[in-house]
């Protein structure tokens, strides 16, 4: 093309409006922009605020409720009496070993999660990295159910794992630890220990892809640079990586910690009969009836993970946002 | 005397890829030693290597003396600028700078006050509580330092550390650095890609090209003797004349090479000298440069602002000395 072709362009400088209903639209979204961001958001707005937390305020509003013992109808008079109910020994030995439980698994995620999660964001690249995120997101995709059968199968007695270990010539270590009090029991199935082995596997992803994302924001150079100034493998881990990975690890921990203290189906199909948190809720709304106690035992997970987030906001987890 | 930094033979080799070619290369404690050369030349990875962030493919480096190979960069007594500055985002600038003490379990009161010195020392007291992204560009790029120098190391290796600043700072920077460098007597390896910033701050300068040192010596050498066409084109952008050229004012077959500032423009047809025609002008203050069309041969020249100037596309007199056509070793 020569110069005086490119000169001799013949469009107007303001071209006309596309017209119509769209192009009209177009325009007034273009010069309000306020307007466009009110019409995306107003629909979520509404779900959160009525759907969501309008039945969390709902659920609240009933743990102050009590119920009678007797004709066993809910008094609805604002009372204390069902939080009261809460410290019952029966109660609190279910809410301190949900508490418990949940507990383990979340620290025992993030030590799982962080050095899969550290190869995928430094090293894993390409192919690898796709595969990375194959590994992680596939168990996800196949149903929850089916994986707790599966892991009751594997921890079975006859089970692939007593099969394994047998052959191996390792049965009495897995016959020392299911003789201790309180982790053992007759098998893995029926133990807390495969309570804890299952949760740490239904929940170890959501703890790997937030520790991921985390790491994979730390610039590589600040690694170097630690290691320039003399940091050893280990210094830079505690003084550089993990204080940068950090929010990260809260992130994926309040998924853990939370999903683990309302589960209801993991503990009742592998583990022993003692109950969790989720269980109780199940039991009293459902054949107890006792609603009142069923929203009260839902409100401790909300005020215990409360208290997490402050607590690890105030130890400075957010700082390096 | 041993060498502050000692390569011999040393190559790196990413897959096919030479980005480091059989280099030897040695500096003298207490020099200022810059690496130019253009991107991709393998100035950053030879920086790499003294750091100890790569390791040769093959070759031995030594510094002060000691083999330095396999030795990982927390155990080389080597600290680095950050082209981006790598400042820990998490701690305050003072735990920055006190960083490397830290590591090396000096107590805190200690590491404080020589980390409030070190602040001192790049004109940034009184820092220490603010948080790296509360600096500007140049602020960082002080601390960065600071971070760097407390550990008082043997070589301090800066990769292209001004590359980020504006011209005005990055003026002061250099004057900076200089005479930081003087005072301190600490070995210098400094990493460019802006031949004026090699030239004004260096001993001594390493030009790069395609993983191999074209030429080493000291500004006025680089600048003024270039030993290949790369160098004389690279450095200053010197003119670069074929043999044929060079051959009738010289008598000699060989490249050679001129200093855009030593031609002279004249009216044409009054003197004996080359004939030209004027194909632009660009206006730079100081001076002018003139691209100039000699017989299919596009040549530079450097005029003082102010000087009468021909029009553009008019025919010129080029003249220059004979003593400043220089020669080059180049095979022709």
């Amino acid at each position: 093309m020569t110069i005086a072709a490119l000169n001799s362009n013949p469009s107007p400088a303001i071209l006309p409006g596309s017209g119509g209903m769209r192009g009209a639209l177009s325009d007034l979204f273009w010069r309000r922009p306020q307007l466009l961001l009110l019409l995306m958001l107003l629909p979520p707005v509404l779900w959160l605020g009525i759907v969501y937390i309008g039945s969390l305020f709902a659920l609240l509003l009933q743990s102050f409720f009590s119920i009678d013992e007797f004709s066993g109808l809910i008094n609805r008079e604002f009372t204390l009496k069902t939080y009261g109910d809460l410290l019952q020994a029966a109660n609190l030995d279910i809410i301190l070993r949900t508490v418990t439980m949940a507990a383990l698994v979340t620290l025992a995620s993030a030590i799982i999660a962080f050095p899969i999660a550290y190869y995928a964001a430094r090293y894993a690249r390409g192919r690898w990295k796709a595969l990375f995120y194959l590994g992680i997101m596939l168990p996800l995709w196949s149903s929850y159910l089916v994986k707790i059968y599966a892991w009751k199968l594997i921890l079975a007695k006859e089970g692939i794992l007593t099969w394994l270990l047998a052959k191996l010539h390792l049965l009495w270590l897995l016959d020392g630890w299911l003789s201790l009090p309180i982790v053992g029991g007759n098998s893995l199935s029926v133990s807390f220990t495969g309570t804890f082995i299952v949760f740490v596997y239904v929940w170890l992803p959501f703890m790997i892809l937030p520790v991921q994302a985390a790491l994979e924001r730390v610039p590589g150079n600040l690694v170097e640079a630690s290691s320039d100034l003399g940091a050893s493998p280990g210094q830079t881990f505690r003084n550089v990586l993990f204080p940068l990975a950090l929010p990260g690890i809260v992130a994926g921990s309040i998924f853990t910690f939370s999903l683990t203290l309302g589960d209801y189906i993991i503990p009742q199909i592998i583990g022993t009969s003692r109950l969790f948190i989720g269980q109780a809720v199940y039991s009293q709304q459902g054949t107890a009836g006792n609603i009142p106690l069923a929203a009260a035992f839902t409100v401790v997970p909300i005020v215990i993970m409360g208290f997490y987030l402050w607590g690890a906001k105030r130890m400075g987890a957010f700082d390096a946002l | 005397m041993t060498s502050a930094v000692s390569f011999q033979k040393v190559s790196r080799h990413f897959g096919s890829v030479r980005a480091v070619d059989t280099v030897d290369l040695d500096i003298v404690p207490g020099e200022f030693f810059a690496m130019l050369g253009p991107s991709g030349s393998g100035k950053t990875t030879c920086l790499r290597l003294i750091a100890g962030f790569e390791q040769p493919t093959a070759g031995s480096i030594s510094i002060f003396g000691e083999r330095a190979e396999g030795v990982p960069p927390y155990r080389r007594n080597v600290n680095t600028v950050f082209q981006d500055y790598a400042l820990f985002p998490h701690f305050n600038v003072l735990d920055n700078v006190a960083y490397g003490l830290m590591v090396k379990g000096v107590g805190k009161p200690e590491r404080q006050k020589a980390a409030e010195e070190a602040l001192s020392l790049v004109r940034l007291p009184g820092y220490g509580a603010r948080r790296p992204g509360q600096l500007s560009g140049g602020q960082r790029q002080r601390v960065a330092l600071a971070r760097a120098l407390v550990n008082q190391p043997k070589v301090l290796l800066l990769d292209e550390p001004l590359g980020a600043l504006d011209l005005k700072l990055r003026e002061n920077m250099q004057e900076e650095l200089k005479s930081l460098q003087k005072a301190l007597g600490i070995t210098f390896v400094f990493v460019t890609h802006d031949q004026g910033e090699a030239l004004s701050m260096a001993d001594r300068v390493a030009v790069f090209n395609d993983g191999r040192i074209m030429q080493i010596g000291t500004p006025e050498d680089i600048y003024q003797r270039p030993k290949t066409r790369f160098v004389a084109d690279f450095v200053g952008s010197s003119n670069v004349l074929p043999p044929d050229f060079v051959h009738r004012y010289s008598g000699q077959h060989r490249w050679g090479s001129l200093r855009p500032e030593s031609i002279r423009v004249g009216r044409a047809a009054k003197s004996d000298g080359v004939t030209a025609r004027l194909v632009s002008t660009n206006y730079l203050g100081a001076t002018t440069r003139l691209a100039l069309d000699a017989d299919g041969l596009r040549l530079h020249a450097i005029v003082p602002a102010g000087a009468a100037l021909p029009e553009e596309g008019e025919a010129v007199m080029l003249t220059f000395n004979r003593e400043s056509l220089h020669l080059m070793d180049e095979p022709t």
